[in-house]
């Protein structure tokens, strides 16, 4: 059984709609259990206090924005290669939802940074790479959201988020030159993975798993409304025409 | 049963508001959107008489 | 191709063109910046190469939407297409053409908005040669931008967001070249990144742009 088969609608739908209801129950268990582990059960950081707790959303948040990116890079090489709409689609329905992580990697990034630099928001390069991530998926959403043929939107939005894939990645490097220097660890970091001890690392896992499927239970439901568009369109302008 | 958050109780307690309600407000979006689509489409399809594909 | 260059650089350099627009806008940027942040001598020189780099990002924005628009609604696009010249050279052609009305031109007014912001003296070198090096890529990427919103009618603030994004490496080692230059700093480094990313996005994104407007003359 090749993946391939899903990219056909109909294969989709059926399967989708079988799978759906698992991923989004498994999704809000281990978010709500990941979450109250790693706020109610988990101690303070000797260096960060309480704020540590707010590792629980940024982490995970911010990694699934970057997946995201990711996911709708390879969706539309795929639509730009084998002309599935089904990839295409999905990865249209997933640039709101990996809009939606950046938001929240950037203000929960925003809220820690302040008790711990004082400042409401610092030009830390990895804050500074979410912001301009944003202005990518705005950038993105807003071609899908100004060409009227969707054939031709899908075209140019994937074309887009090729050739953003490479200046993004550009931009991160060009933004840690910019703040701290090539080759210099970012000592502002809040991503502190290799400092990250087992009692915060298990609900962070937890946390993590939750995030990611939200993420697909979200795209899931996304890519079926969005197939049910191009249906309804194809039937719409069936019906002008006779 | 609340922990001790000193004082950086606004940074978390706002960190978790704030991400709860962006994840709700894209949940609900989709759900909106997902369910005036498919309300559409069961009009559109009855009116031309065919079943769902 | 080169009929086709000198036809562009024509229909730029007349009246409506966006060539005198574009400079007018460069210099009102540094006529502004002052005025809004104070006259303070060692505040501008600091913030010099930003502001300049900057105004030149804004500048060649400017003309970009023109790029490909007209040749789309009177239809020479599509003949342009079909021609013997693949559309990969249109876009390098009609990028170059858009460079020395805009990025090259401003790079040669640019000391002028270096003394209006009180740029240090050694700085005026290397911000010439960072804009001469960089601005290249701003019309190449700003040529992708065009081709990829051709189609969408009021397509201008649309591209402004597509391409500033993709401006930002440019403009953030652009910049970092004159500041370091300016403060007597060896500026190697950014400037070979800076020339590195030029020659990347005038060797391949021709071919996306290519691709772009393909797509939108279906």
């Amino acid at each position: 059984m090749s993946i391939w088969e899903y990219a056909n609608p109909k294969k989709f739908m059926q399967t989708s709609a079988m799978v759906l209801p698992a991923i989004a129950g498994l999704a809000v268990v281990s978010l709500v259990a990941g979450l109250i582990w790693g706020f109610f059960f988990t101690p303070d950081d000797f260096r960060q206090g309480s704020t540590v707790k707010i590792i629980y959303l940024h982490v995970p948040s911010a990694m699934m924005a970057i997946n995201a990116w990711v996911m709708m890079l390879v969706t539309s090489l795929i639509w730009l290669v084998r002309r599935h709409h089904v990839s295409v689609l999905a990865a249209k329905a997933a640039a709101p939802v990996g809009l939606t992580f950046t938001l929240i990697a950037l203000i929960t990034g925003a809220l820690w940074g302040q008790p711990m630099w004082g400042t409401w928001w610092a030009w830390d390069p990895r804050l500074t790479s979410f912001l301009i991530l944003t202005l990518f998926y705005f950038g993105y959403m807003a071609l899908w959201a100004a060409v009227e043929d969707p054939d031709t939107a899908a075209d140019l939005t994937s074309v887009l988020c090729l050739v953003g894939s490479v200046f993004a990645l550009l931009s991160r490097y060009a933004v840690n030159f910019w703040n701290q220097g090539l080759h210099q660890g970012a000592s502002l970091s809040l991503d502190k993975e290799e400092n990250v001890a087992d009692v915060f690392w298990v609900p962070l896992l937890v946390c993590i798993a939750g995030f990611v499927l939200a993420f697909v239970a979200l795209v899931l439901i996304r890519t079926r409304t969005e197939i049910r568009l191009r249906r309804l369109m194809a039937l719409l302008a069936r019906e002008r025409m006779a | 049963m609340m922990p001790e958050l000193g004082k950086y109780a606004f940074a978390v307690l706002s960190s978790y508001a704030a991400s709860f309600a962006l994840l709700a407000a894209v949940v609900a979006l989709s759900w909106w959107q997902g369910a005036r689509v498919r309300r559409a489409l069961r009009e559109v399809e009855d009116r031309q008489g065919k079943s769902d594909g | 191709m080169r009929a086709l260059l000198i036809r562009d650089l024509r229909l730029a350099i007349r009246a409506g063109g966006g060539f005198g627009l574009g400079l007018a806008f460069f210099l009102l940027v540094a006529v502004l910046v002052p005025l809004g942040v104070g006259p303070e001598g060692t505040t501008l020189s600091r913030i010099a190469p930003g502001i300049v780099w900057v105004g030149a990002l804004l500048a060649c924005l400017l003309s970009l939407d023109r790029l490909f628009a007209l040749d789309f609604e009177d239809g020479s696009l599509d003949l342009l297409a079909t021609a013997p010249i693949p559309l990969e050279g249109v876009v390098a052609v009609k990028a170059l053409a858009h460079w020395i009305v805009s990025g090259l031109a401003l790079t040669l007014a640019a000391p002028v908005l270096g003394l209006l912001l009180n740029l240090p003296p050694a700085g005026y070198l290397w911000l010439v040669v960072s804009l001469g090096l960089g601005t290249p890529a701003l019309s190449v990427i700003g040529a992708f931008g065009a081709a990829l919103v051709v189609g969408v009618r009021r397509g201008g603030l649309l591209l402004s967001l597509l391409v500033l994004p993709l401006y930002v490496p440019t403009l953030i080692f652009g910049a970092e070249v004159v500041r370091r230059g300016a403060a007597g700093l060896d500026a190697a480094t950014p400037l070979l990144l800076l020339a590195g990313i030029t020659a990347g996005a005038a060797a391949l994104l021709p071919f996306a742009a290519a691709a772009a407007l393909r797509v939108n003359l279906r």
